[in-house]
């Protein structure tokens, strides 16, 4: 019974989290400082209710312990007091114009932007993301990061001082900083999801929460900034990923290549989804961003029923755009991919040819895999066992070296 | 993990009777929570069972039942599509609801199977793989 009503309190605390610690950091001006006097009404939580029973509103229950314990802070801490007022006043000072205002009025968006400030180095935003925002216990961070428990309570202690050293306060999203500080908060959600995404296999089913933490943020943050253009575009981005998660391994884990998946497998509804989300972001207008250039090769992958079916001219077209954006040596790799695949391997190659003394890419495996499909594909085979074998050397995950071993030896002699 | 959430159908659900203004923006409000919560995947209202078609089956046969059909606790008058942290949670969530009929009534929560169940019955891997392996079976069969 006692582990019952402990599950029952830890859901609803998750579900509360992010609006009890934004709003008493609203009043206390101190995300860090807010986020403890939140752990306090938890624990009371927990104290209480098994006795007491679950109140009928839990979340004003919280919410109201948090700021009695806040009330009862202040009135013992003259300095925290003085702090505040200093605060306040600055606060009164920096006028926002009203559109950024009343977007971010809304205080779970701006613990949202506080948490992924870019101050804080990445594994510090996400750690406190997922404990402020999402709800998540420093164990479960950890479960799911693969870190000891210790290295992320360090980072969140860590996180908390910075921010408070730095004086950054609750409401301080300038403008002209408006759109820097969204794209920290959108790249710091897309490593959650490619923290979960990337290790689906064997034994770590448990890190694909973090693909649905990532999803649920960026539904929340859709909701609270709907003309934002590439929030649509990252949620369209993730949900078309997501949409292939149950062909893209098989039962033993080894991921399976994406011309090679049941596409049978693929959830349609959630490709529906993403789909529509990029849409939206589409008629929103703009120029495309990374997250959107990105979402539409996923969707031209999801909108083909096989894939010969692959809109692979589109494909390619995108790659340069995005290309153009990010001078990603990887992007130009898969821009070559494309390519070969739209319009014939030679001219694939021709695109691979200067990557292959790219600095940033020597080691790397993917490129030689690359290449090793185009010359099999121009029938050069013997050039094309070559390649998949240098691949197979620069590889240290296991099932890998062996599917490129057996790539190489079906190329023949 | 996602849950499928049934709102049972009430005598008054299976006469079409409509909502009241009061419902229709409580519910609204409702559903705008479920969405900024970011688990809302979607949701419809069904039209009563005098609407519905039933195939029956048995062996080869097939058996075309019209509504309406009289079993109205079993019937279902709406549900959402969630993703969810746990069924705790789906629950507070449900409890939240305002109650969607004029007489007492009941949702159910379905859970979805989803990867994870998958996991855990068969932490070996072994059925996963016979299981696909059928699959790929049935379908090359088929294709």
């Amino acid at each position: 019974m006692t582990t019952a009503i402990a599950r029952t309190i830890d859901a609803i605390w998750k579900m509360e989290a992010a609006r009890i610690i934004g709003g008493l950091a609203r009043r206390v001006r101190d995300v860090g400082l807010a986020e403890d006097l939140a752990q306090d009404a938890l624990i009371a939580a927990l104290e209480q209710w098994p006795a007491k029973g679950i109140p009928p509103n839990p979340g004003a229950w919280l919410a109201m312990t948090a700021r009695n314990k806040a009330i009862d802070r202040l009135r013992r801490d003259a300095n925290l007091r003085r702090k505040l007022d200093e605060l306040g006043h600055e606060l009164e000072d920096s006028a926002m114009p009203a559109e950024i205002a009343e977007g971010i009025q809304d205080d779970v968006l701006r613990l949202i932007f506080t948490a992924c400030h870019p101050l804080l180095p990445h594994e510090a935003q996400i750690a406190l993301t997922l404990r402020i925002v999402c709800g998540l216990t420093t164990e479960e961070i950890a479960r799911a990061q693969l870190v000891p428990e210790p290295t992320v309570q360090q980072r969140i202690v860590r996180a908390k001082k910075k921010l408070a050293d730095a004086g950054i306060g609750f409401n301080d999203i300038a403008p002209e900083d408006f759109d820097a500080r969204l794209g920290a908060v959108l790249q710091v959600i897309y490593l959650i999801y490619n923290e979960g995404y990337s290790a689906s296999s064997g034994s770590s089913y448990l890190r694909l929460s973090l693909c649905e933490e990532a999803l649920r943020l960026a539904r929340m943050l859709v909701h609270m900034a709907k003309e934002e253009a590439e929030i649509h575009a990252l949620l369209a981005l993730m949900e078309l990923q997501s949409s292939r998660a149950r062909a893209r391994t098989d039962a033993t884990g080894t991921p399976i290549p994406l011309p090679e998946q049941n596409r049978n497998h693929w959830d349609r509804l959630q490709i529906a989804r993403g789909l529509k989300s990029l849409e939206t972001s589409r008629n929103l207008g703009g120029p495309p961003g990374v997250y959107y250039l990105q979402a539409a090769i996923a969707a031209c992958h999801a909108r083909a029923v096989t894939p010969d079916a692959t809109d692979w001219p589109q494909i390619s077209a995108l790659y340069s755009l995005l290309f153009e954006l990010t001078q990603s040596p990887v992007v130009r790799l898969n821009h070559a991919v494309a390519v070969g695949m739209a319009y014939g391997p030679s001219s694939g190659l021709q695109l691979l040819a200067p990557l292959q003394t790219e600095a940033a890419l020597r080691d790397y495996h993917p490129l030689w895999a690359a290449r090793g499909e185009l010359l099999y594909r121009a029938e050069r085979h013997a050039e094309a066992r070559a390649a998949f074998e240098t691949a197979a050397g620069m590889t240290r995950n296991a099932p890998e070296k062996t599917a490129l071993l057996a790539r190489a030896a079906a190329c023949g002699q | 993990m996602k849950v499928i959430v049934f709102v049972k159908a009430t005598a008054d659900s299976e006469a079409a009777v409509p909502p009241t203004a009061e419902l229709l923006t409580a519910m609204g409000n409702y559903n705008e929570e479920l969405v900024k919560a970011g688990i809302m995947l979607g949701g419809e209202g069904l039209k009563p069972s005098s609407f519905a078609k039933r195939v029956h089956f048995d062996g080869p046969n097939r058996t075309v039942i019209d509504g309406p059909f009289t079993e109205t606790k079993e019937l279902v008058a709406g549900f959402w599509i969630w993703e969810v942290r746990n069924m705790e949670e789906a629950v507070e969530w449900v409890k939240r609801c305002p109650n969607p009929m004029f007489t007492a009534s009941d949702i159910d929560i379905r859970p979805m199977y989803g990867m994870e169940d998958y996991k855990e019955w068969d932490k070996e891997g072994g059925w996963l793989e016979q299981e696909v392996k059928l699959r790929e079976q049935i379908e090359a069969k088929n294709a």
